[in-house]
């Protein structure tokens, strides 16, 4: 196997890796893309669900794809909730307020995190953790095979969500004008709320996914969060397909910037392209319109 | 009736004026008097990465000489200063070198007594650096650069070996291991992670591997942290060594381990040189397969000691995981009581000089007596490990092992 013979499970490694990424980031689209509000507790809530996941697995015998049942579901629940009685009553609609609202959530919950489960790295390990799926000469770990095709249907569900739905109408129409969408008597307050909750939901899915072939401490999220944000801008705020497309680019540009510059160098070419897309295209990839 | 108050007592303005006399007296002199028998603490400054990219390791370290200062305070403190209780002053360097200089700078104008830092090398050499301001003694729990001691900062000591005396044990043992074995071994990768400690051993381990017969074909950095290690278990393949030598932190070493496996990557060996989980019970409780007869030269006790296997018991009764970092913090604490001790004061320069003359022996590691040159124990070393059968055994020195090295692996 020479160096040059390894570019294609690389690149492929790169797409699976890829869809991980998306998976993180298509909650943040909705939530920075959509709503503006710029949540910087959404790395510290991916460690809320991962210990979620682990938990589960640990204390119940649940395993990572079985807690899919449960894990977007309590995500949702905790994600209405802060935005309903934390993150919305201490902005008073002022983004500057809502940022450092965020920041200030990260702190606490990751604090809280390292005061209730230490800084150990906590991981699941299943029996299908080391299995692979051989696909053009390339083992393909299946966790992240089954994260890729699960990224691409939450995507679809999110976009189905936003463009088919009443709610998502909601959505948009609060995105867009907020105090027209009161005056015609959409509640506001609990779409944001719903909207903040759906996009922490898919950390919830994330983290099921993410969990059999990663680990969990309380910093985990730092090595996630800037990367959302880059895919979310990458692909176009607000653009679910624009959030995965953005994914998979982020994910190969990394596998194969490691490849050639080396594994310390390789995440220069992710900020390369986030400074040129903000140069020659400001709404991203597919544009910014829901 | 004032005779008969006289006769029978004090008068009233009398009482008063004996009253406050006496609690003059007892103001000025007697409560001192009380206050004496119980002498004032012994401030030990902790400082480690309890936040941030390494904080499992720094969390280790700071539950190791907490459990130190525990078991000396337990056992009456500093003897020949009354019996003054140690007292752990906490602070977070946040994994960043920076951080840890500001905290020293700190506790220092704060009059701390010692410090103990600060798990990584580059903490550990900034830590050391502002120690040196106010002289206040300094030693250094886990950081292996050698530059840490070669500055000659005469505040600064290390009960632990140096990456240098690590990475020469380290490539002497492989030689044996592989040449007991028919001498299979002809090529080998390094992995390593890209601060200090990495870069260190990687660097000495290059420079020496060839002259046992054994060719570094790549060596690979890699960033803290790294999300993925796949490329990097793609060019071990593509590259097919005999060995693999991985040296970094925890979660990069159990991702880089879970993805050679996944990847179906077979070397002869994976031998580690401080490897950040070879040597760690987690690792092998969590990944009993893929720890399988992978090697480590690291930091180990000495597992014939009973000093060290009540440690280790008490350690596992409040639910630790028994890393090199619990045991080596609690003898950095423990060599530092001991100076104090000895001292009979707090004096910093007493301090110092019992430090560099020190001959502990009650370490439970495979040492002996300490041996202070220039600040560095040069009585300490390490040990070769091997996870054999969900256990960790030492394999090297032969005198310390509980098991025969098992090389090449079986497929």
């Amino acid at each position: 196997m020479s160096e040059f013979s390894i570019l294609l499970p690389s690149l492929l490694n790169g797409i699976t890796t890829g869809a991980l990424y998306a998976l993180v980031a298509l909650g943040l689209t909705l939530i920075y893309g959509v709503l503006h509000i710029i949540n910087f507790a959404h790395g510290s809530l991916l460690m809320v669900a991962l210990y979620g996941v682990y938990f589960l697995a640990v204390g119940f015998g649940v395993g990572p794809y079985q807690a899919l049942i449960v894990m977007p579901a309590a995500m949702f629940a905790i994600g209405y909730l802060l935005q309903r009685y934390v993150i919305g009553k201490a902005s008073h609609e002022r983004d500057e307020n809502i940022l450092l609202v965020t920041l200030g959530l990260s702190i606490v919950i990751e604090n809280l995190a390292l005061y209730w489960f230490r800084s150990d790295t906590r991981i699941v390990d299943t029996p299908w953790s080391f299995e692979t799926v051989e696909f053009l000469g390339a083992f393909l770990p299946l966790p992240k095979v089954i994260a890729f095709f699960g990224a691409l249907l939450t995507a679809a569900a999110l976009w189905g969500l936003m463009t088919r739905t009443d709610l998502g109408k909601a959505i948009r129409a609060v995105a867009k004008e907020r105090k027209g969408a009161r005056l015609v008597g959409i509640d506001v307050d609990h779409v944001f709320a719903m909207s903040f909750g759906i996009g922490i939901a898919c950390l919830g899915i994330a983290a099921c996914l993410l969990m059999p072939s990663y680990y969990v401490t309380p910093q985990v999220g730092h090595g996630f969060v800037l990367i959302a944000f880059t895919i979310v801008v990458l692909g176009g705020m607000g653009s679910f397909v624009g959030a995965l497309i953005g994914g998979l680019i982020i994910g190969v540009v990394e596998s194969l910037g490691g490849l050639f510059l080396g594994e310390s160098l390789g995440q220069i070419g992710i900020f390369a392209i986030f400074i040129l897309i903000l140069l020659f295209r400001p709404t991203g990839l597919l544009g910014h319109k829901v | 009736m004032a005779d008969k108050r006289k006769t029978s007592g004090l008068s009233k303005r009398d009482f008063m004026a004996a009253a406050g006399a006496t609690a003059m007296v007892a103001g000025v002199g007697g409560f001192p008097a009380v206050l004496r028998a119980q002498p004032a603490n012994v401030k030990i400054g902790l400082i480690h990465p309890v936040s941030g990219f390494i904080a499992f390791s720094g969390t280790q370290c700071r539950e190791g000489a907490l459990m130190a200062i525990e078991d000396i305070n337990a056992a009456g403190g500093i003897k020949s200063m009354g019996g003054a209780k140690l007292e752990a002053v906490l602070a977070d360097s946040q994994g960043k070198p920076d951080i840890g200089a500001a905290e020293v700078a700190k506790m220092a104008e704060a009059g701390i007594d010692g410090i103990v830092a600060g798990y990584s090398s580059a903490i550990s050499l900034a830590t050391s650096q502002e120690a040196a301001k106010s002289n206040t003694p300094h030693v250094v729990d886990v950081g292996v650069s050698d530059e840490i001691i070669k500055r000659g900062l005469p505040n600064t000591f290390r009960f632990s070996p140096g990456y240098g005396v690590i990475a020469k044990f380290a490539v002497d043992n492989l030689d044996k291991i592989n040449k007991a074995a028919g001498s299979p071994a002809k090529t080998a990768m390094i992995i390593h992670e890209e601060s200090l400690f990495g870069t260190g051993s990687a660097g000495l381990l290059q420079k020496e591997l060839p002259g046992i017969g054994i060719e570094v074909i790549e060596v690979i950095k890699h960033a803290n942290p790294t999300r993925d290690f796949t490329n990097i278990a793609l060019q071990i393949k593509a590259k097919n060594p005999d060995l693999v030598i991985p040296a970094n932190y925890y979660n990069e070493y159990v991702l880089l381990a879970r993805t050679m496996r996944q990847q179906k990557v077979q070397p002869k060996g994976i031998y580690s040189v401080l490897g950040g989980a070879a040597s760690s019970y987690k690792f092998v409780n969590e990944f009993p397969e893929a720890a399988q007869y992978i090697m480590d030269c690291n930091h180990w006790f000495n597992p014939k000691s009973d000093i060290a296997l009540q440690r280790k018991a008490a350690a596992e009764a409040k639910g630790l995981i028994y890393t090199y970092e619990v045991f080596l913090a609690y003898n950095a604490v423990a060599f530092l009581a001991d100076a104090i001790d000895r001292a009979g004061s707090t004096d910093k320069d007493a301090v110092i000089a019992a430090l560099g003359n020190s001959t502990w022996d009650k370490h439970g590691m495979p040492y002996g007596p300490t041996k202070i040159v220039g600040g560095q124990n040069e009585g300490g070393q390490p040990v070769n490990t091997q996870v054999l059968d969900g256990d960790i055994q030492v394999i090297f020195p032969e005198e310390f092992a509980s098991a025969a090295p098992v090389f090449p692996m079986p497929a």
